[in-house]
């Protein structure tokens, strides 16, 4: 009896180092997503050691972070952005590394473009210089962020030292309400377990909830298993998987298609199989979530108030509240629908795709933005995800609402280009941290939805999604 | 790699819980494409009271008095002690290197996230996880006698204090090995080259869709 982590394992282990299974491991890896962020420092490594990358063609590059998402006709004006997309751009060029540069249209953030290409399949292992590579669990791949030593070591070896971790099943059965989304779902599940609560866990989401929803959907939530702590989420393959893959561009065609489907049906955890740990969510009790401090942890619904530290008993925890309350600006059990955004962001890894442009489409179709409201922004997950939303009309429904309609990017998600908000401002934003600085030096950041950010934007305040659909 | 042995080290605390890595060093900082000189902009947010881009010379900057690496008794400190879930967030290995470069070689906290625990080891920057009661305790000691150092010996897996009192921590075999001997661990790899590529092999036949 295995579950999905096991059997994604063990098909990658190449060698055990103390011949048991519980020790480190030389890992396997299948596909090997790069960004300009993370990578300079090992091309630079793996040239002084006078090595060279072992299977170029499990590579695929692509710059995001630090990409402007105005107009870019004419480069990277920031020099230091520009020298380090051009030092990817310029080692992708040497080795002969598939890159989508800054104007292909297939450009876009790397977790979004992967999926989208097809370049992330079932039953892989993917890696990635960042943390939000657990996105692609979505699909029943291994997909784990990593460092940038850990970068060097799979261009030269293709391979990882990695100690297998615990498996963790997060069961959320029956139906969602309505306005209700995977982004509250990963809130609700990171609220009850904590941002370390999936520390040394791999996480397998399951259960008639998760069945339900899109790939989109899925890969938000395994988007957000690092913000549990676990370093790897994942679903298992179904139908949706299935179809959301067939004839993407990097996928297989043909008979290798159908082999490789007969394949993929196989990855999901036997039925007996047993897990070190299981969380159970009801799927009918999750609420809109807002988050209210400075950790993805600090989150409440939508309904709800901002806590009081004095209620606290916990002396670490009582000063973390009041230190996260000092930052954010806000007063012990101030209402969420009192609190006011200055900005709106929908975008970064977790929610700027097809699905969730066209689900704030919906809330803002007719509408305007607040006036109170400085900025809001849409910045699409790929030239791709914006092609589409064009042809089906959504710029010009974000636009004729007082949106910005941006070029895809990672954007102020982490604030690398210009995208940024300014000390003491607000901003609803569909993205997965508010640490503090995050989105911007003394910027405030409340994770939410894409409905709920853009029923912010229309509202001026956050308002109940499920009281507008 | 970076090799360690031993440490007798001035102790820092860093009264925090849930420090992420954005903290530790933010993200302006990231579009160097070098791997050193992040020493000056650790904390960056925390550390200075003006805001810091790089390439601003940080002498000329002003330092935030309250922070607790500012403190003149913590001046030199190479072991930083901190609270639970240290490093969450980003897997930016630039975390590590500025602590590194700051001048820390020890990170002791009752937890760390994961990617930042691995990310240590391969520059040899030991992270240390000891039982949160210890980490207390530990606090509790550097807080009331100024000066306070400890002892971290890798070979023995031991923290000591200045009262004698030991603490054994848990290291996996393979890191230890590997700190102890500074080795370089795409070297150590290579010499499963046979084995990756026999592996690849058999994983090509089974699963041709991958290799396209």
């Amino acid at each position: 009896m295995q579950t999905l982590y096991d059997k994604l394992w063990q098909s990658h282990v190449v060698h055990e180092k103390s011949g048991k299974p519980d020790g480190m491991a030389l890992i396997y890896i299948d596909r090997h997503l790069v960004h300009e962020v993370t990578s300079p420092q090992a091309f630079e490594g793996l040239k002084l050691a006078g090595r060279k990358p072992w299977r170029l063609k499990s590579i695929l590059a692509v710059a995001d972070h630090n990409v402007p998402t105005t107009e870019r006709a004419h480069g990277i004006t920031d020099p230091i952005s520009r020298l380090q997309v051009e030092t990817l751009d310029q080692n992708c060029q040497e080795l002969g590394i598939t890159e989508f540069r800054m104007n292909d249209r297939r450009q876009g953030i790397v977790h979004v473009i992967g999926p989208e290409q097809g370049a992330t399949l079932p039953g892989m292992t993917v890696v990635c210089g960042d943390s939000h590579t657990s996105t692609h669990g979505a699909f029943a791949a291994l997909a784990i962020g990593i460092g940038t030593s850990e970068v060097e070591h799979v261009l030269a070896t293709q391979c990882l030292w990695a100690k297998k971790a615990k498996a963790l099943q997060v069961l959320v059965e029956g139906e969602l309400g309505h306005g209700i989304s995977a982004k509250d779902i990963a809130l609700a599940i990171i609220g009850e377990i904590g941002t370390a609560g999936g520390t040394g866990y791999a996480i397998e989401f399951a259960g008639s909830a998760i069945r339900s929803l899109s790939m989109e959907g899925r890969m938000t939530l395994c988007n957000m298993a690092i913000e549990a702590g676990a370093r790897a989420g994942m679903i298992a393959v179904d139908d949706t998987t299935i179809e959301y893959l067939q004839s993407r561009p990097f996928a297989p065609k043909g008979g290798l298609w159908e082999k490789a489907v007969a394949h993929w049906r196989t990855l999901k955890s036997d039925e007996h199989a047993t897990f070190d740990k299981v969380v159970r969510l009801d799927a009918a009790s999750i609420k809109p979530q807002v988050t209210w401090g400075t950790s993805p942890e600090m989150v409440t619904t939508v309904d709800g108030k901002v806590p009081d530290p004095s209620r606290i008993s916990d002396a670490v925890k009582r000063h973390d509240m009041e230190h996260a309350l000092q930052y954010m600006g806000l007063a012990p059990n101030t209402p969420i629908s009192d609190i006011h955004p200055d900005k709106i962001f929908i975008g970064s890894c977790t929610n700027s795709r097809i699905e969730d442009l066209r689900v704030a489409a919906e809330v803002v179709k007719g509408r305007s933005i607040a006036p109170s409201i400085k900025l809001a922004m849409v910045v699409p997950g790929s030239g791709l995800v914006k092609y589409q939303a064009e042809q089906e009309g959504l710029d010009k429904i974000f636009r004729d609402a007082g949106f910005e309609w941006r070029e895809p990017g990672c954007s102020m998600c982490l604030a690398m280009n210009e995208d940024r908000l300014a000390p003491g401002e607000r901003c609803a934003s569909t993205s997965n941290r508010n640490f503090e600085g995050r989105q911007g030096p003394g910027g405030r950041t409340h994770l939410v939805s894409p409905a709920m950010a853009a029923a912010a934007a229309i509202a001026g305040h956050f308002v109940d999604i499920r009281k507008i659909y | 790699m970076k090799k360690f042995l031993y440490c007798d080290g001035l102790v820092a605390p860093l009264d925090r819980a849930n420090v992420d890595t954005d903290a530790i060093i933010p993200k302006q900082f990231l579009k160097s494409i070098k791997r050193s000189g992040f020493g000056q902009n650790l904390f960056d947010e925390w550390r200075y009271l003006d805001h810091g881009e790089p390439g601003v010379d940080s002498s000329r900057r002003k330092p935030n008095p309250d922070f607790i690496l500012n403190q003149p008794r913590y001046l030199g400190a190479e072991i930083l002690l901190a609270r639970a879930n240290f490093g969450c967030g980003s897997s930016r290995e630039h975390a590590p290197w500025a602590l590194q470069d700051y001048g820390f070689k020890v990170i002791i906290a009752p937890s760390f996230a994961d990617i930042f625990f691995n990310n240590c080891f391969k520059i040899g920057l030991l992270a240390i996880g000891l039982d949160s009661s210890v980490v207390d305790k530990l606090f509790d000691e550097v807080n009331a006698a100024e000066g306070y150092r400890l002892t971290v010996d890798l070979e023995a897996q031991s923290v000591r204090t200045p009262h004698g009192e030991s603490f054994f921590f848990d290291i996996d075999p393979f890191r230890k090995y590997s700190l102890l001997n500074g080795l370089d661990e795409i070297g150590l790899t290579m010499q499963h080259a046979e084995q990756i590529a026999a592996f690849e092999a058999r994983h090509a036949a089974s699963q041709p869709w991958l290799f396209q």
